[in-house]
């Protein structure tokens, strides 16, 4: 079932109350939180307000045709000014990845935690900055479109992003401090605690993990090299271009041209918008995979399980970027087979927390 | 501790709170403002098209394009720098079962942390400096990376027994 031999060294390894059971529960549970809150705002959020940018740039349009300075102008600001049409997007996707990254910093120092020469009680307090920050930063800056300026001492930052700024510091801090205790551990030549070091098991569902987690970031940093050597200068350079068309035949009372170069950059914004998805969340994956190889004695499931829960995790860490890119060619249908994707990595990863935590009920339950 | 792990894992911990640090910096003193500069610059490009000033409008588009240059860089630089770190680590633990010598362990976490360094730094280098050096170095630091990364796949590909 798992690899952990003995009562003793298991509940060393991961102690009730300790650093590293809260670094791997809250670093699942973050995670988790990220990918189904990725996932509503994929179904519920992102195309609807991809439509209405579309809408309010060709109203922008619209009003430079008529002459219209102060339509035109107001158009744009709500696409791109404070409580803005990007600002309501722009803040959910840091939302999104930064609870996810968050939650791999956490299962990470949970990996580290043996090479920190700190006191157990240090290392647990240290655990429960990192996720109060962990927490902070993400749900602030999500409120961030909501608040606003709202009784802000500031001209352009509202408590909101103040608060997630105290998030990010606070997150800052506990790894500095880890680091440290790496640093202290490093100087006095003691090593690691043997007991507490995790490697992956020689399991299939470990292997697995670990060999297509490294394929996946291998693949994901190919295509973001990929990218940014053959579109990215190219994109941009349209970007801008397209911008001009629209402007000048606008102004030129070419209405077909100016509507044509609309469309053309909401395409434009859309091939972009994939290209980047697909590079982020296929080394996101990767990165998830690697790292739940190193939990797997802690997933306290049959091997059957274990293997289906690692299979599971893989198929849907293909299937979302994979599908993601396909969006450009099959729209909406690739769109939805990508959110499957996303649905099984997180059935997967919610099978291997149960597993974690049946570990730590039986533990718990263990008089040693 | 091996020299290879120990690189990886301190050179990736310094690289966390490098990428959070920078992550911080930039989100208090220098994105409000760029976020704030894309979207004035278009609206006023807008705004001067309709009242048919073309040239002004072209000038108010390029200074558009040229803050989201650099806010697409800045974002890419906190990202990837944080994103590398995490691999760095993960690696660092479990470096010993990347099947070579030692030596060539070294080697490839030198130029692992290397990349991961001066590939985001060169991508910041870009908002300063538009000619071919930050290009260049960008192209070269991300080439050392996908090699060094392919390198250790096969490493761990080829490991047979897990080592301590």
């Amino acid at each position: 079932m798992h690899a952990t031999a003995s009562p003793v060294a298991a509940t060393r390894a991961f102690p009730a109350q300790g650093a590293r059971r809260l670094l791997i529960l809250g670093g699942i549970g973050l995670i988790l939180a990220g990918m189904i809150f990725g996932d509503i705002f994929a179904v519920f959020v992102l195309h609807q307000n991809a439509g209405r940018v579309g809408e309010h740039l060709q109203a922008g349009v619209d009003a430079v045709a008529e002459g219209n300075a102060a339509a035109a102008e107001a158009h744009i600001l709500f696409i791109g000014g404070p409580g803005g049409l990007l600002e309501n997007r722009g803040t959910k996707v840091d939302t999104h990845v930064h609870i996810i990254v968050f939650g791999y910093l956490a299962l990470l120092l949970a990996l580290v935690l043996p090479y920190v020469a700190l006191p157990d009680p240090v290392k647990k307090h240290l655990a429960i900055l990192f996720m109060v920050g962990a927490a902070l930063l993400p749900v602030c800056v999500f409120l961030i479109y909501y608040v606003g300026l709202a009784y802000s001492p500031l001209t352009s930052i509202g408590w909101a992003s103040i608060l997630a700024d105290l998030g990010g510091l606070l997150v800052i801090v506990a790894t500095a401090a880890y680091l440290a205790g790496v640093w202290r551990n490093l100087r006095s030549g003691r090593g690691a605690l043997k007991a507490e070091v995790l490697l992956p098991e020689q399991s299939w569902s470990s292997r697995a993990l670990l060999a297509g987690g490294a394929l996946l970031v291998l693949a994901g940093y190919l295509h973001g090299a990929y990218y940014a050597g053959v579109h990215l200068y190219q994109h941009e350079a349209r970007d801008v271009q397209l911008l001009r068309t629209m402007l000048e035949s606008a102004a030129a009372g070419n209405a077909a041209d100016a509507g044509a170069a609309v469309s053309s950059y909401g395409a434009l914004q859309g091939e972009k918008a994939v290209h980047i998805a697909a590079h982020a969340h296929i080394i996101g994956f990767g990165t998830l995979a690697l790292l739940l190889a190193f939990v797997q004695p802690f997933v306290f499931l049959s091997d059957l399980w274990k293997r289906r829960w690692a299979a599971t995790l893989l198929a849907g860490s293909v299937i979302l970027p994979v599908f993601v890119l396909l969006e450009l060619k099959w729209g909406l249908v690739a769109g939805g087979i990508a959110d499957v994707g996303g649905l099984l990595v997180i059935v997967a990863l919610t099978g291997m927390l149960v597993g974690v935590l049946r570990h730590a009920g039986r533990l718990d339950a263990i008089k040693v | 501790m091996s020299q290879s792990r120990r690189l990886l894992i301190v050179g990736g911990l310094l690289l966390v709170i490098l990428g959070m640090t920078y992550g911080l910096y930039y989100a208090l003193f220098d994105e409000h403002q760029t976020l704030e500069n894309i979207t004035v610059s278009l609206a006023r490009g807008f705004s001067l098209a309709a009242g048919k000033e073309l040239e002004p409008a072209r000038t108010a588009l390029d200074a558009y394009a040229a803050a989201k240059f650099e806010y697409v860089r800045e974002v890419d630089v906190h990202s990837h720098w944080s994103g590398l770190a995490l691999l760095l680590i993960l690696f660092g633990i479990i470096f010993d079962q990347v099947a070579y010598p030692e030596h060539v362990r070294r080697f490839l976490a030198g130029a692992m942390v290397a990349g991961s360094f001066l590939f985001p730094a060169a991508v910041l280098l870009q908002t300063f400096d538009q000619g071919i050096f930050p290009k260049a170095l960008a192209a070269v630091a991300a080439a050392l990376l996908i090699v060094s990364l392919a390198a250790v796949a096969v490493g761990f590909a080829r490991a047979k027994d897990s080592q301590g």
